[in-house]
């Protein structure tokens, strides 16, 4: 029980951090380092839900990419429809873009759980290794489809010229965006914190460990893993979302195979199925990516070292590490 | 459309599906052997890439090229093996993909860092340089006619190797019990080194081989890794024979794909918006093809049944 | 026990066949469980124990027969649909969540015989209903002091002990149980044996076990699988006379 609480500590710690640093940022004016830190909270949401389904459900899913392009692409459809003040579709009835971040974010995430509901029905009818590689073979053709669309830029992406609009703010300011940005994962992992204790988690979470069990009490293992991953790719999607607001700008890359892997990679550095696992990883990750990225062109190679070391010799990553409770995974 | 383009596109599926089936073969060989998926098996094909690259463009021969390819992503591959990859066949998958995936970085990183970023080339030889005349009026590239003779030799290599020698025995057994192998006495730690190199150097054989016709850069091996992967899911994980029809089944699926679908949809639609919408559908077709073979059969066309 | 000749069967399989390329692991097995018996059912090593069990609680379809529980065809239902109609299972190599609690596992249990696991808000463990359904089944095999341990540190007798419990919160109407008494030492194995003889009251047993001294205590009938062939069902008194049985299995183990 005391390292429970050491690891609630470290919790608030880290909530209380991304409190504090983007507001000395912003008193400092560092208007980067805030965008540096909103780049970690969007990182860190898209990290929440891939950990739905990987910490919780075992799903060890290579996709996710997919999810957070096409978070990506609803905002990049809807705003660039409204920027150019044309319909996007004009039948059989009139569906307009819009430059409103909740109405961007409510198509988010009911594109990106629709998509989920599709690849998570076909991907879990196979386990183990053939999951991992289908996954990752849908993300990779939903990322050649984009390139090869041209309606929405191609392969070249598309730029969305100003931020998109919240009521009564002002998204342009940094600290804001932020605002909004901190507010959604402080909101997003509230619900995975009561999701992982609920009944749903608690079932979830023993499909993991031995489905054979929760098939002889009465429940489908495939109908939780399935909801997981649409959970799962719903929060992922709305970080996509977010993201391209962020950079103003979306381009196939957001599908890409390398940002599955980006994703998967800070749950693990943080530690996978645990509640701040995303956050800490995605802060260390877009800290690695500064620091190390201004010591040396190739930061990619620091960064594979580090994450072959965590795998190899530490694996409840750095909260499992700093608070010294083992998530046992056989 | 005439029946030489269709042709020209049959054989350029085939040439697509062999060297897929090269890939794919040290993928499905590992995993069935050891029981590991390896991401890092396109860093492999990589490597054999740049190696040709770096010989040929210091002795100007092909052959050199090739070999050098292969020598050194089998070196790199065996002493992966021993360094890394040993130390995972026990864990759970997701250590496995996490493992590979940090070599993907490692490898493109410390490639691009050895190289730069501008691609190389590799220049196809002058003997298998220009078009050959085929029956029935079609021209086709000498050096891609050559790589599907390649890619069938290997194929055949490769079940003969492993329906007729020890090695193959010892692979057959090892996919089959790990136990019973070493109760037999042999090897198990040198026997998945070696098979973890022979995977490697054909990975590393056919980015040589490919790259003589497209740029050898860092990041190439990433896509061909995917479409392998497609190629044993739709085969079958462990099975070399599932390999090769998948693969030659994904090779044709694709570039088909891309030159029917924009004609089929011009029957029925103005010529600008079918190409971009054939292209676009045509670009998921072995995606799709996937999806449909798993709802028929989750493991594959040849894999165990679960 | 009543006269198994008046009443329905609770479990049935009739004609029950299975093959495996050339081997032939079940022919046509017609086996009924009655209202408070427990049916036991044994045979040598490979004798298809585990694949009849199998097609009677859902993990594999049978070539042809069906499964009839409660007089309802079950033959195409899967696993979790048999489980919410009755039945309840128990396996020879703990099926447990090793990470969670004695508790949590419990109420697992407690959650699928709900019906509503698709609940995402509440914390589980704070359900009154599930929490109390849990804990009952926790007393009756004796692990409520347990119920915070995590499951990975039971030891092997009390996993076994988990395992009828998470059976007994679903309230089935029949149990399959595969070799319960499988690696208990004699004291818990003799505790285990009372325990179920007080169970059959409550829903009748198929139980697939091992342990000889535990079925002649235990089954009302037996039956005999040898080859994937019932060769014999009968009383404890009737099998033991029975001379097919002597030579092809027990005359093995005396």
């Amino acid at each position: 029980m005391i390292t429970m609480t050491r690891e609630t500590l470290f919790n608030l710690a880290m909530m209380a951090a991304l409190i504090l640093f983007p507001l000395w940022a912003w008193l400092a004016d560092e208007p980067f380092m805030i965008t540096l830190a909103t780049k970690a909270v969007i990182l860190a949401l898209a990290g929440v839900g891939l950990n739905i389904a990987l910490g919780l459900g075992g799903l060890v899913s290579l996709g996710h990419a997919a999810f957070f392009g096409i978070g990506g692409y609803a905002m990049g459809i809807l705003a660039s429809h409204a920027q150019n003040y044309t319909p996007l579709i004009e039948t059989p009835f009139l569906i307009e873009g819009t430059k409103s971040m909740p109405v961007i974010w409510l198509v988010a995430v009911i594109c990106s759980g629709l998509a989920a509901l599709a690849i998570g029905a076909l991907s879990l009818r196979t386990s183990g290794v053939y999951f991992i590689m289908i996954t990752l073979a849908f993300g990779q053709m939903l990322f050649f489809f984009t390139i090869s669309w041209p309606a929405y830029g191609g392969e070249d992406g598309l730029s969305i010229y100003v931020r998109n609009g919240f009521p009564g703010l002002n998204t342009l300011d940094p600290i804001q965006f932020y605002g909004i940005c901190f507010a959604l994962l402080a909101l997003v992992l509230f619900f995975a914190a009561r999701l992982a204790r609920s009944p749903f988690g608690l079932a979830l979470n023993a499909a993991r460990q031995t489905a054979e069990r929760v098939e002889t009490v009465g429940i489908s293992p495939y109908k939780l893993r399935l909801t997981a991953f649409v959970v799962s790719g719903m929060i992922t999607g709305l970080a996509g979302a977010l993201f391209a607001d962020l950079n103003r700008f979306i381009s196939p890359t957001m599908f890409s195979w390398q940002t599955s892997g980006e994703i998967m990679i800070f749950v693990i550095i943080g530690g996978v199925a645990r509640l701040f696992g995303p956050v800490v990883g995605a802060v260390i990750f877009i800290a690695l990516e500064h620091l190390l990225g201004g010591l040396s062109d190739y930061w990619h190679i620091y960064l594979g070292v580090l994450l072959l070391l965590i795998v190899l010799f530490a694996r409840g990553g750095v909260i499992g590490t700093l608070t010294g409770r083992e998530v046992a995974h056989d | 459309m005439s029946m030489i383009l269709l042709a020209e596109q049959v054989l350029n599926g085939l040439q697509l599906g062999v060297m897929l089936f090269v890939m794919a073969a040290g993928l499905t060989l590992v995993f069935g052997v050891m029981g590991l998926i390896n991401l890092a098996h396109g860093s492999l094909f990589m490597i054999g890439a740049f190696a040709a690259a770096a010989v040929a463009g210091a002795t100007g021969s092909f052959l050199l090229a090739l070999a050098a390819a292969l020598a050194a992503s089998a070196a790199v591959g065996a002493l992966v093996e021993v360094v890394v990859i040993r130390r995972l066949y026990n864990r759970d998958h997701l250590d496995q993909v996490l493992a590979t995936f940090a070599l993907i970085l490692i490898f493109s990183e410390g490639t691009r860092w050895l190289f730069g970023s501008f691609p190389l080339f590799l220049n196809i030889p002058p003997y298998l340089a220009g078009p050959v005349s085929l029956p029935g009026g079609i021209e086709y590239p000498m050096y891609r006619l050559t790589l599907i003779a390649v890619g069938l030799l290997i194929a055949l290599g490769l079940f003969l190797l492993i329906s007729r020698t020890r090695l193959g025995i010892q692979i057959r057994a090892g996919e089959n019990d790990r136990e019973m192998i070493a109760a037999l006495g042999v090897d198990i730690s040198r026997l998945y080194t070696i098979v973890f190199a022979i995977g490697a150097g054909l990975a590393g054989l056919a980015g040589a081989l490919v790259g003589a016709i497209q740029s050898v850069q860092v990041g190439m091996g990433e896509p061909v890794l995917i479409l392998a992967f497609v190629v044993i899911v739709i085969g079958g994980i462990g099975s070399i024979k599932g390999a090769l029809i998948a693969a030659l089944l994904v090779g044709l699926t694709d570039t088909l794909g891309g030159v029917l679908l924009p004609a089929l949809f011009k029957q029925f639609m103005e010529a600008s918006a079918a190409t971009s919408v054939g292209s676009s559908l045509a670009s998921m077709a072995i995606y799709i093809l996937m999806a449909v073979v798993l709802i028929w059969r989750p493991t594959g066309l040849f894999g165990a049944r679960g | 026990m009543t006269d198994p000749m008046m009443t329905d069967p609770v479990l049935e399989t009739r004609g029950i066949s299975k093959t495996f390329g050339a081997l032939q692991a079940s022919k046509d097995i017609s086996l009924t469980l009655m209202p408070g018996e427990i049916h036991a059912l044994i045979g040598p090593n490979g004798a298809g124990k585990s694949t009849l069990i199998k097609q009677i609680a859902g993990g594999l379809r049978p070539d042809a027969g069906q499964v009839f529980l409660q007089g309802r065809e079950v033959t195409g239902l899967d696993t979790p649909a048999r489980a919410r109609l009755g039945l309840g299972r128990t396996f020879q190599i703990s099926a447990l969540a090793m990470e969670d609690t004695v508790l949590q596992n419990a109420v697992l249990g407690a959650l699928g015989a709900s019906g509503r696991p698709f609940r995402f808000w509440r914390a589980a463990l704070g359900d009154k209903d599930l929490r109390a359904r849990a804990q009952d089944a926790l007393e009756r095999v004796g692990l409520q002091e347990h119920a915070a341990t995590r499951t990975a540190e039971l030891s092997h007798g009390q996993r076994r002990q988990l395992e009828v419990a998470v059976a007994l919160t679903l309230r089935p109407k029949a149990f399959v149980m595969d070799e319960p008494m499988a690696g208990l030492g004699t004291g818990g194995s003799l505790r285990l044996t009372g325990f179920l003889d007080g169970l059959r009251a409550e829903a009748p047993i198929l139980l697939v076990e091992h342990d000889m001294d535990a079925v002649f205590a235990l089954a009302d009938r037996i039956s005999v699988l040898v080859y994937g062939e019932v060769i014999a069902t009968g009383t404890v008194e009737e099998i033991r006379a029975n001379p097919d049985v002597r030579s092809a299995y027990l005359g093995d183990e005396a």
